[in-house]
């Protein structure tokens, strides 16, 4: 029944790599000639470009955040901020170049969209290499496209949504983006339309001192829905690597959209992430994100309620193992009267892991009827181990139901023995402790990634033992 | 022997608890320790079981022969070791399903894992037995059960795991009369030549039930008397003080 998984201890599954066979490679740094040269290679319209400059600006510009995780050990000068693994986009795995499909191969993505995905864009660097999606969605009008290939087959819908959710001057890792964004999704879904099977894009980097800047734009027509996936990986490096994405959506009226992210990068990535959603009158957005990897996350996936009757979710998992700082949690913004949010933070760490549940809930005056629900879980593993809890309530009206509920806890010896006299090892014994910490949470992923996420759990609680 | 436990020594952090406590279970034998609370009773059955609080400082446990002192608490289950814990601890998010599965695997090894379907209906006629709703099996383990049902859910795990040596701390303690008898018909149902009990207790009570081959009285980390189930009954009459006075503890 359950299947048993046989790795070294202490392993990371994905960290291999293969040789730099990048196409074209812009040289270290960034300066406005390099992004000129990206906005060149893709050949985009001048107000693509103007747009990136004024993110180049707005980056130069901005201070780092003083506050989050410590992101002293970031030297954008010694960063590749763009490189090209191949000439073009293939649509058959079987074209890619060997390494490439060895890649995704390992990882698993051309099974997973066998058995279980409507579509997949996978990221190799800077560029999807490889993009699919089922013929029958697209008979149905379903977009869902590199935002390179929506900017110059979609041009109106891009420039009507693109960048209004996240601002190029939104704060200095957005701005960063806008300048040199490259890859990601365009899912564009009609009126009425229900994917129901999900779409999945996964990005992975495999140069070393890289950053990867994609950018990915979601819009759910009126009645809507589609469940996105993502998923990434990076080589262990001895050098850092950059990973700072722009995620937006747009639910319209009753659409609803359901993003669920398994970070699992090497522990030498920064992840600084900005996501935000725009949920109008009666849709819903649910964010699920997973982070088990990458050196320092900052992140707080967020949901601007704009319509009465508008919906906003966010499930948190962090895993803060040795050397990591997992800087999560989700941000809830209630504009309009009748709208409700969850969210919902899990954390486990260990070995001297560092996760820090970073939240806002914000009501808008002159509002009713408003509901929140926040709770975040923290476990620690060992007494090195920290977490903390960052809950920020700006409240403006009067009519608003909000509870709040944060617990620490710690894996107890009183457990281990218990379960250790019932004939389980002391590694299996805290895996078991571990997972059913978060299986409250974990039962609400779709089967697949719960199955996924609970054999990363394991892997990293593999490497604490022995 | 079963068991062999000589001259055994522990503490907890810096505070000495078993003074030498000698005791020896054959294959077969039902033993019951009792004595006034705070002499040591549950800190020698963690100890049997290896919690890992527990430093011992001199003597030897002999499990069918061999010293077990050095082994983890995972390896003396697997030997054939079993405590009821009288504080069963409470386990979120873990099913009473999942786990029972889990240890039977390890326990039982490779015939453990051979059928699902067989676990399941094994688990629940035990269950039937024991008077537990079957919806336990779905519940996370321990987790808002009551005294009774944890200690119920105790017994159960025995009677699946069929030890060779089960150690029930105050198992009896807090039960009515219906769930103390549950418990000890639990007992009754292993009992035969391969099955030996330490049941430790306060009361004769659940003795009435399960007639103990041995009595043996605990005070201040020692054994200071032992004899037959009639020791009990001197016991119920006559209090812990007149041992005190003979052995002047
Ligand atoms: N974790 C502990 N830390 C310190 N002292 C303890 C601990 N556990 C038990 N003790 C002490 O050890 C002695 C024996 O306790 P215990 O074995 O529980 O006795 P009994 O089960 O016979 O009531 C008591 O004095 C108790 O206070
Ligand atoms: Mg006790």
């Amino acid at each position: 029944m359950s299947e048993t998984v046989t790795v070294d201890i202490g392993e990371y599954k994905y960290g291999f790599a293969f040789p730099d066979r990048s196409v074209f490679k812009t040289r270290k740094g960034l300066d406005e000639e390099i992004v000129r040269t990206i906005s060149q290679m893709k050949n985009e319209p001048e107000w693509m470009l103007q747009y990136r400059l004024r993110g180049l600006e707005a980056f130069r510009r901005k201070p780092m955040p003083n506050w989050g995780a410590d992101l002293s050990d970031i030297h954008f000068d010694e960063i590749y901020y763009y490189a090209k693994p191949t000439e073009d986009r293939k649509e058959r795995w079987e074209e890619l170049p060997e390494e490439i499909r060895a890649t995704y191969d390992r990882i698993g993505i051309p099974e997973a969209e066998r058995k279980f995905l409507a579509g997949v864009g996978a990221q190799y660097d800077s560029e999807i290499v490889y993009h699919n999606i089922r013929a029958d969605l697209e008979q149905k009008g379903v977009i869902f496209c590199a935002p390179e290939d929506a900017v110059r087959d979609y041009p109106e819908l891009v420039r009507k949504y693109f960048g209004t959710v996240i601002p190029f001057n939104d704060n200095k890792f957005a701005s960063l983006n806008t300048a040199v964004w490259s890859g990601g999704s365009f899912i564009y879904v009609p009126p009425g339309v229900r994917v129901e099977i999900p779409l999945q894009a996964y990005f992975r980097i495999n140069l070393e001192s890289f950053g990867q800047f994609e950018r990915t734009l979601i819009i759910a027509d009126e009645g809507s829905f589609v469940h996105y996936i993502e998923g990434c990986t990076a080589p262990i490096y001895s050098r850092n690597s950059l990973h700072s994405a722009v995620v937006e959506i747009l639910a319209l009226k009753g659409a609803r959209v359901r993003y669920t992210t398994i970070q699992n990068w090497s522990n030498n990535v920064y992840n600084l992430v900005t996501k935000r959603a725009v949920a109008y009158e009666e849709a819903a957005v649910e964010w699920v994100d997973g982070n088990i990897g990458s050196k320092r996350t900052m992140k707080y996936p967020a949901v601007y309620l704009m319509g009465p009757k508008a919906h906003g979710e966010v499930l948190s998992i962090a895993f803060a193992g040795k050397g990591q700082e997992q800087d999560t949690g989700g941000k809830i913004v209630h504009t309009a009267s009748d709208t409700s949010s969850i969210i919902t933070s899990k954390s486990i760490s260990k070995d001297g892991g560092i996760a820090s549940y970073r939240g806002l809930i914000k009501v808008y005056p002159n509002l009713t009827g408003i509901k929140s629900h926040v709770v975040c879980d923290a476990l620690l593993l060992d007494p090195q181990s920290k977490t903390n809890t960052y809950p920020y309530i700006e409240i403006e009206s009067e009519d608003v139901s909000m509870e709040h509920e944060a617990r620490v806890s710690r894996i107890s010896e009183e457990q281990l023995f218990y379960l250790r006299s019932r004939g389980l090892s002391e590694s299996e014994a805290s895996l078991m402790i571990v997972n059913g910490f978060l299986d409250p949470l974990v039962k609400q992923l779709p089967l697949e990634y719960a199955v996924e996420l609970n054999r990363l759990i394991e892997l990293e609680m593999e490497g604490s033992v022995g | 022997m079963l068991l062999q436990i000589e001259n055994l020594h522990a503490r907890i952090e810096t505070k000495d608890i078993l003074k030498g406590v000698n005791l020896s279970i054959q294959s077969g034998e039902i033993h019951a320790l009792m004595g006034p609370n705070g002499s040591g009773k549950s800190t020698l059955a963690n100890v049997l079981m290896g919690h890992p609080s527990y430093t011992v400082t001199a003597g030897r446990v002999l499990f069918e022969g061999k010293d077990i002192l050095e082994e983890d608490p995972e390896k003396r289950a697997a030997l054939g070791m079993f405590l009821a814990f009288q504080y069963p601890v409470e386990v979120p998010g873990v099913t009473v399903g999942k786990f029972l599965k889990r240890s039977v695997e390890n326990l039982r090894g490779a015939e453990g894992s051979l059928n699902v379907n067989k676990f399941i209906e094994e688990l629940r006629a035990l269950m039937d037995t024991m008077g537990m709703d079957r919806s336990f099996i779905n519940r996370y383990l321990n987790e808002g059960f009551s005294g009774g049902e944890k200690k119920r859910m105790e017994i159960l795990q025995m009677l699946l795991f069929r030890p060779k040596l089960a150690i029930l701390d105050e198992t009896d303690s807090g039960l009515d009369i219906d769930a103390l008898r549950v418990v000890a018909q639990g007992v009754n149902r292993l009992r035969g030549d391969r099955f030996s009990s330490l049941i430790i207790t306060h009361y004769q009570r659940i003795l009435d039930y399960i007639q103990p081959d041995k009595v043996h009285i605990m005070m201040d980390g020692r054994i200071v008397l032992s004899g037959g189930a009639e020791l009990v009954r001197e016991l119920e009459a006559r209090g812990y003080d007149w041992i005190r006075e003979e052995v002047r503890v």
